[in-house]
């Protein structure tokens, strides 16, 4: 198959399928519904997608094709005649801006109206969605997927069912799918290389993973939640050398690999200092406030009681913040830097991108995938939990999906992850006290409730917190909500999320600060 | 985990719930003028009296399914007010809102309940191998060959049928055959013939195999017949439950002395030959014999171009066809040479009847038969052979080439079915998919023994794959697209034709000199 846009699909589809096939597995089969299901998306939306005069992510990404095509590399970030930044300005680093480019490139031999600098604002046509969500697939087979499948292979006990399975799992997890392929993203692309940043370290290819993180990390901003754990990690693992002899000469390589890398990807850039800062200042609006539509992070919930974005100064925000983060990430990362293993660096990863999204500035509802992410490599070891962690993240963008009019895809989508997934990984029947890693709490109430039993407690709060979602989204979809709350529901998504997020963030913190001693997981560490 | 994964039945559940999410996905896809159809059906049933169902014409598309199935609508139109009452009205032509595609999507998806149930008890009646990993064994095949089936996927829930029950209840018809629950088995077909008459084709292979090997209790030890061994009271058992049947059906239509009317709605004659695209048959390929028989003629001098008809030249876009050369067909001679084709199998069933298995091919032999020969068929019709095929196909290595042969041409001459650009890329990855998972899955469960399909069978089946680059991309290109739009679709059933026609002539060779494996099997 060549010369066109599903060949794209089609060619990455087949080497994909093979694998399983090798393996002989009966996941396989189900593989393989997942390569179906990402392939459909397109054209299950096709209705759903872009209403004028709203156009969304889609017209973004469309528009910064035309943008980095039509102009020189001096002009994307800057406000010129022919770039107008109010219009879907380019707010993303520069590699976005170079995969639009070359995605603009492929355009131009399809279709050279699709990125006609200003007259193809708002172009819509099927093959131009066509093009945009096969440009989405393709980079998705390209790096997350093969970043998904690597690290199942390598990093997941048990047998091969067991890996086929969990990476199946991953692959199905609902929010990353909706978002990518129904809202229009390529956040496949920064988690896949983040991913394949964690790959690296996993592997003890540690420059290569710098490489992959540093490469997340100029795809997509938000990756700054992700980059404390990877600093700690290596920085943790340099110490432990010796910081004299061996990990230094070690951390003086990394260090260099990051900053030959962002010297790379920054270079069209270098040559005029103001080139540089006006990149900063479009990745890092301040002026935008505290958070905007509905998040389901502090602020926004507090704001329902007190009124933190009107009454407080944007210096205050802005600090409270800031000390708010650092407060929540630092337990972890202390942690992983005295005690550099994967398991940690998995652990701190979560608790890190966790503490960003909920408290620090600017926090969009996608964010949640970044925590998503770490949260799907834990799912092999504690399935329970990862599968409530992602079915409530999918959850806290229910407002956002019913705004892009996904409602039947995140319902169906939702129920197959949760029924797969404890089917696939036995979720209910692996909840012992040990799996959940329930021992601090063990401790704290085995004083006063001796025979709590505190798995079957956690089951329940887990269906219970799954018929609340539904009841939630079923209210959302069916009810007017009053005329004097308009936002009722979203707000009671968003809080209702917040409080699972809080849970979570605690109880990921505790995990993590209290692991045992002797863990078996520690073999996987260099 | 993957203990109690083989042991208990799971799988299933989880193959039949991820179909389920799939099709659930495929509501807001493209559906054909047949969703207008039913939600007319839906529409009449509802909110007319009995005696006007085969009376009402205010949309074009009248009802032409039996009663039964007018009934199985009329049920549905009692859940169908729960979601949008203006569905129901017949004036209402063309009316698609949300809540209507909803619920006729989920009415297809709900009702393919029944197919799950019916592979189920298929699956029950397999040789199964013990000890052989999940994905080797021939019952997790069997069913992903008939839940996953392209064609079920694209007609019922893209295109819009509800091919998936009727197909549920043809094979639960078959597994109870297959359990020797004979009558049971006979009530499940006499009410299928009444939900879609498209079934008589088959009809024939009930009819003999019932007849001889229900009413009959015996065989003599060589096969052949024992004509003492008659049960007048199994014959008369096996009638009242289908003229019963009948009874209920058509009945109340008898009473009201409609009858006349229902059999001309059920049974229109005045359509062409072929359908708008050519169905991949012989009479596919007398059209395009005629043809080039024309244009040669007209070359060589040897025919007037002006005495020619007009028709000839811009076939495949007019239902009429005229024949310029070859003598025209008539529905007659289609009926005979259907008849014809099917009559030496089912003197072979009669004759030496081979246990139920000897049945399903028959039947199989049957319906392809009347695909070959019949009068207007529709291209969907091959799916009435593939999927009996799969039972077979997953225990006897002959049948299983056969099975790859025809089912990949099958499915693929289904592609113009979906035409929109959107829906190009879900046709090819299901499309993919299957036959991806059917090659391989068969391959493996018959490692033994070399190869399934000679490099030939390989080559020609590979060769749907240029095919399909020259008519969807690479001719639409081209200047002939204007001029002949309509070539494309021939080459496409031109070259599906070939494949169709081989199995065919596969499936009858195996039919007739299946004796010696039939032995074995009934050792077994």
């Amino acid at each position: 198959m060549n010369s066109d846009d599903t060949s794209v699909s089609g060619g990455c589809c087949e080497n994909y399928l093979l694998l399983p096939v090798k393996k002989q597995d009966e996941d396989a089969i189900l593989c393989r519904i997942n390569i179906i299901r990402r392939s459909l998306y397109p054209f299950i939306y096709e209705r759903c997608a872009g209403k004028p005069p709203m156009f969304g992510d889609y017209e973004a990404q469309r528009h910064w094709q035309e943008l980095t095509y039509n102009l020189p590399v001096h002009e994307w970030y800057f406000n010129t005649t022919n770039n107008d930044l109010n219009y879907w300005g380019l707010d993303y680093p520069p590699l976005t801006a170079y995969h639009s480019l070359a995605c603009a490139y492929i355009a131009k031999l399809f279709n050279p109206e699709w990125v006609e600098l200003h007259a193809s604002r708002g172009y819509e046509s099927h093959s131009h969605k066509l093009f945009m969500r096969a440009t989405v697939l393709f980079a998705d087979a390209l790096i997350y997927i093969p970043a998904v499948l690597l690290y199942c292979f390598y990093f997941c006990d048990g047998s091969p069912k067991q890996k086929v399975a969990t990476a199946f799992c991953i692959l199905m997890y609902p929010g990353l799918m909706l978002i990518d392929y129904g809202h229009f993203q390529y956040n496949g692309v920064s988690l896949g290389l983040a991913l394949w940043g964690v790959l690296g370290l996993g592997l003890g290819w540690d420059l290569f993973g710098s490489v992959a993180f540093v490469l997340a990390l100029n795809y997509k901003q938000m990756e700054l939640y992700h980059a404390l754990p990877f600093f700690c990690y290596l920085l943790g693992k340099c110490v432990k050398h010796g910081l004299n002899g061996q990990g230094f000469f070690h951390l003086v390589k990394i260090s260099l690999t990051v900053l030959v890398t962002f010297a790379l990807c920054w270079m069209p850039f270098l040559s005029d200092p103001k080139q540089p800062l006006q990149v900063l200042h479009r990745l890092f609006p301040v002026g935008r406030g505290l958070f905007e539509d509905k998040v389901a992070n502090t602020w926004c919930s507090l704001n329902v009681l007190i009124k933190i974005k009107t009454l407080l100064s944007r210096e205050t925000q802005l600090f409270l913040s800031f000390a708010l983060t650092v407060l929540f990430v630092l337990p972890s990362s202390l942690k992983l830097l005295s005690k550099p293993t994967l398991w940690q660096f998995k652990l701190a990863l979560v608790n890190s991108s966790l503490a960003f999204f909920l408290f620090s500035f600017q926090v969009h509802e996608k964010s949640i995938l970044l925590a998503a992410l770490p949260v799907c490599l834990v799912i092999n070891e504690m399935p329970l939990i990862a599968v409530w962690f992602l079915l409530t993240s999918t959850f806290s963008m229910l407002p956002l999906l019913l705004k892009d009019g996904l409602l039947l895809p995140y319902v169906v989508t939702s129920l197959a992850f949760l029924f797969l997934s404890l089917y696939l990984l036995s979720a209910l029947e692996r909840s012992t006290d040990e799996e959940l890693r329930l021992a601090p709490y063990r401790k704290l109430t085995q004083h006063f409730l001796p025979k709590l039993n505190l798995s079957r407690i956690v089951k329940w709060k887990f269906w219970l917190s799954l018929v609340a979602m539904a009841a939630l989204s079923i209210t959302s979809v069916w009810l007017e909500p009053p005329a004097k709350l308009p936002d009722l529901f979203p707000v009671l998504v968003s809080i209702f999320s917040f409080l699972h997020f809080l849970g979570f963030v605690i109880y990921f913190n505790l995990v993590q600060l209290m692991e045992p001693q002797r863990r078996k997981n520690q073999k996987k560490t260099n | 985990m993957a203990a109690s994964m083989t042991n208990d039945q799971s799988w299933f559940f989880a193959l039949a719930l991820g179909v389920s999410f799939l099709k659930c996905l495929l509501i807001n896809a493209y559906h054909s003028t047949d969703f207008e159809v039913h939600r007319n059906w839906l529409a009449l049933t509802h909110s007319l009296p009995v005696s006007q169902w085969y009376y009402e014409a205010t949309s074009e598309w009248t009802l032409d399914y039996p009663p039964l199935f007018a009934w199985f609508e009329y049920g549905l139109s009692h859940i169908a007010r729960f979601f949008d009452k203006e569905m129901l009205v017949v004036e209402n032509l063309n009316y698609a809102s949300p809540a209507t595609v909803l619920f006729q999507r989920l009415s297809v998806i709900v009702t393919d309940a029944v197919l799950f149930y019916a592979v189920k008890e298929c699956c029950k009646c397999l040789r199964e191998d013990k000890g052989k990993d999940l994905l080797g064994k021939p019952s997790f095949i069997l069913t992903v060959l008939l839940l996953w089936n392209f064609g079920l996927l694209i007609v019922d829930h893209i295109h819009f049928q509800y091919n998936g029950f009727l197909f549920g209840v043809l094979l639960l018809s078959i597994a109870r055959h297959l359990q020797n629950r004979h009558l049971e088995g006979a009530l499940l077909f006499s009410i299928l013939l009444n939900l879609k008459h498209i079934y008589l084709y088959i009809a024939p292979a009930y009819g003999i195999f019932l007849l001889r090997c229900f009413c009959f209790t015996q065989s003599n030890p060589d096969g052949s017949l024992s004509w003492r061994s008659f049960s007048v009271l199994r014959l008369v058992a096996l009638g009242t439950i289908v003229l019963s049947t009948f009874a209920v059906s058509i009945g109340p239509f008898l009473a009201l002395g409609q009858l006349p009317q229902v059999l001309s709605r059920l049974f229109p004659f005045k359509r062409g030959l072929c359908h708008a695209y050519w169905a991949p048959n012989i009479w596919a390929l007398y059209n395009i014999a005629d043809k080039a028989l024309s244009i040669l003629g007209v070359k060589f001098k040897l025919l007037d171009m002006n005495k020619l008809p007009k028709a000839s030249m811009t076939g495949g876009l007019v239902q009429e066809f005229q024949h310029s050369v070859l003598p025209s067909v008539s529905p007659l001679a289609t009926l005979i040479c259907t008849l014809l084709s099917i009559l030496p199998a089912l003197f072979k069933l009669w004759h030496r009847p081979n246990g139920t298995r000897g049945f399903l091919r028959c039947l199989v032999v049957c319906a392809l038969g009347s695909f070959m020969f019949g009068w207007h068929v529709h291209e969907k019709a091959i799916l009435m052979v593939i999927l009996p095929l799969s039972l077979l196909a997953v225990e006897s290595r002959e049948d299983a080439r056969t099975f790859l042969i025809l089912s990949i041409t099958g499915h693929y001459s289904l592609f113009p079915l979906l035409f929109t650009t959107q829906e190009l890329p879900i046709k090819l990855f299901l499309m993919l998919l299957f036959t991806i998972f059917s090659v391989t899955s068969l391959k493996m469960l018959f490692r033994k023994g070399g190869s399934l399909l000679n490099p030939l069978e390989s080559m020609y089946l590979l060769g749907l794959i240029p095919l399909e680059l020259v008519c969807e991309f690479i001719y639409p290109l081209t200047v002939w697209q204007k001029t002949f739009p309509f070539l494309p679709l021939m080459l496409t059933s031109l070259y599906c034709a070939l494949g169709v026609t081989y199995a065919f002539i596969r499936l009858y060779i195996s039919m007739l000199t299946s004796s010696d494996t039939a032995k074995k099997v009934k050792s077994q």
